[in-house]
């Protein structure tokens, strides 16, 4: 199995495959909408501007073909960015819509703690994460975001993690699954997080 | 469950090899890059810093080089700076694997650099630098490797650097740099308060309760040091342990 990860720009998509490659994966970088049609497995890395990324999927006919993707159950993993993008929008841009696979809008952190939300934090735990299986559940990942989506009522989260607010750390529904953190940056828990993704594709 | 305080090792190269000295004068080899990264990665370090001090543009492919090796060895975030002066030159430093940008320098003569990197990176991956060296009842604004004086206040400048888009404030003490009689702790406090992103403290760390009172005194979210580490005078795991022992909030591998 060929991971394809979707490249529109991004400054982690490198990163990303650094990982993949440490883990002995296969990945090929995705511009263009015939790339997608016959991938197996998806990342969607991201990190920066919310409009940076709605922005560049649209302008590379991006879109219509990763919502097909996901349509047609094909393994799907989201990180930073690339979990945001899923809402209907974002407070960062609010012009743009999302991919609308979940209902819901993301928002700023609080004010009231430093931001950007920089650095290792640990997760609470919802129970029954498949992307979590076998890492501690005192583990650190590592962050990089000032926006994120409220935890309150959200369907489908697996874990949340806290600064100012709770929000949704890790997200899974059928074949979609995303992370607010950054695996590829995360270390050995990291890692494990992205094998059990690819165990999942396999 | 709250945000770890970070340890971060600091590489100055001269573009290819880790050197060791102060204000540029008595270089000496202090290592591969790419070997210390491995090293800091495999021990726990919560994020790595490359910076390019001789910062000439004939060296730049080299020192790209540099950071492709480094970040290789890295499942750990990577911030990286040193004569980045346009946004191409920071295109170049992320593509070769860098996580962050970070800007002294060019910033301090070109502010708008900042709010160019913001908008195409986000404040995430932005790093402004900050040399401040005690003047009278103020800190004054360093550059060009502590150098130069600019006559602009420390504090003054970091909000503005935030304003225009900085995520993080790496905030490095002249007086204190070389000293390893501790980091900063008033000039440390003074900018955390002022300023609504994290602090990476830097400048005079030699020993394990100097970074205890930079935590716990001086506000910052984390903290640099280049040759006590590189020179194994302090491990991190014992650092990280230490600190654990003192109730602060630091990332130990589970």
């Amino acid at each position: 199995m060929k991971v394809t990860l979707l490249d529109y720009g991004a400054g982690n998509v490198t990163s990303v495959e650094r990982a993949l490659q440490r883990l002995g994966a296969e990945s090929q970088r995705a511009t263009t909408p015939e790339c997608l049609g016959s991938a197996e497995a998806l990342i969607l890395p991201g990190v920066g501007h919310f409009a940076a990324l709605i922005r560049a999927l649209d302008e590379r006919g991006l879109r219509a073909p990763l919502l097909e993707a996901l349509d047609r159950g094909v393994p799907f993993l989201g990180i930073c960015l690339g979990l945001q993008a899923l809402y209907d929008s974002s407070d960062e841009a609010p012009e743009l819509h999302g991919l609308q696979v979940f209902p819901g809008r993301i928002q700023a952190l609080p004010g009231t703690v430093k931001l950007p939300h920089m650095g290792w934090n640990q997760l609470h735990l919802a129970g029954g994460s498949r992307l979590l299986q076998g890492i501690a559940p005192q583990a650190y990942f590592y962050f990089a975001h000032s926006y994120a989506v409220t935890a309150n009522g959200t369907a489908h989260s697996l874990a949340t993690c806290m600064h100012g607010s709770e929000f949704v750390a890790v997200l899974e529904r059928k074949n979609i699954n995303a992370v607010q953190f950054h695996p590829e940056k995360s270390g050995a828990p990291g890692a494990q997080l992205l094998s059990n993704f690819l165990r999942l594709a396999a | 469950m709250t945000l770890a305080h970070r340890i971060i090792p600091c590489l100055d190269t001269d573009g290819a090899r880790v050197v060791k000295g102060v204000n540029f004068v008595g270089l000496r080899d202090a290592g591969d890059p790419a070997v210390l990264a491995a090293r800091y990665n495999a021990e726990g370090a919560d994020e790595l810093v490359v910076l390019d001090i001789a910062a000439s543009r004939d060296r730049r492919p080299t020192f790209l080089e540099t950071i492709r090796r480094v970040a290789d060895q890295l499942a750990i975030p990577l911030a990286a700076g040193g004569g980045i002066r346009t946004l191409d030159d920071a295109r170049a430093v992320v593509r070769a694997g860098a996580d962050k940008i970070t800007v002294n320098t060019a910033a301090v003569g070109r502010p708008a650099l900042i709010s160019e990197l913001f908008g195409e990176f986000g404040a995430q991956a932005v790093v402004l630098a900050v040399d401040a060296k005690h003047a009278g009842d103020r800190w004054e604004v360093m550059v060009r490797g502590g150098r130069d004086a600019t006559g602009l206040d420390a504090i003054a400048w970091a909000r503005q650097g935030v304003s225009l888009g900085a995520g993080e404030i790496l905030l490095t003490s002249v007086d204190r740099d070389g000293t390893q009689r501790g980091f900063d702790i008033p000039l440390t406090s003074a900018i955390a308060c002022a300023v609504s992103v994290p602090v990476i403290a830097s400048g005079g760390a030699k020993l394990p309760e100097h970074f205890a009172e930079v935590f716990r005194d001086g506000g910052a979210d984390a903290a640099l040091a280049a040759s006590i580490f590189h020179d194994s005078v302090q491990p991190i795991r014992g650092l990280k342990e230490f600190l654990a022992a003192r109730c602060i909030e630091v990332r130990l591998p589970c």
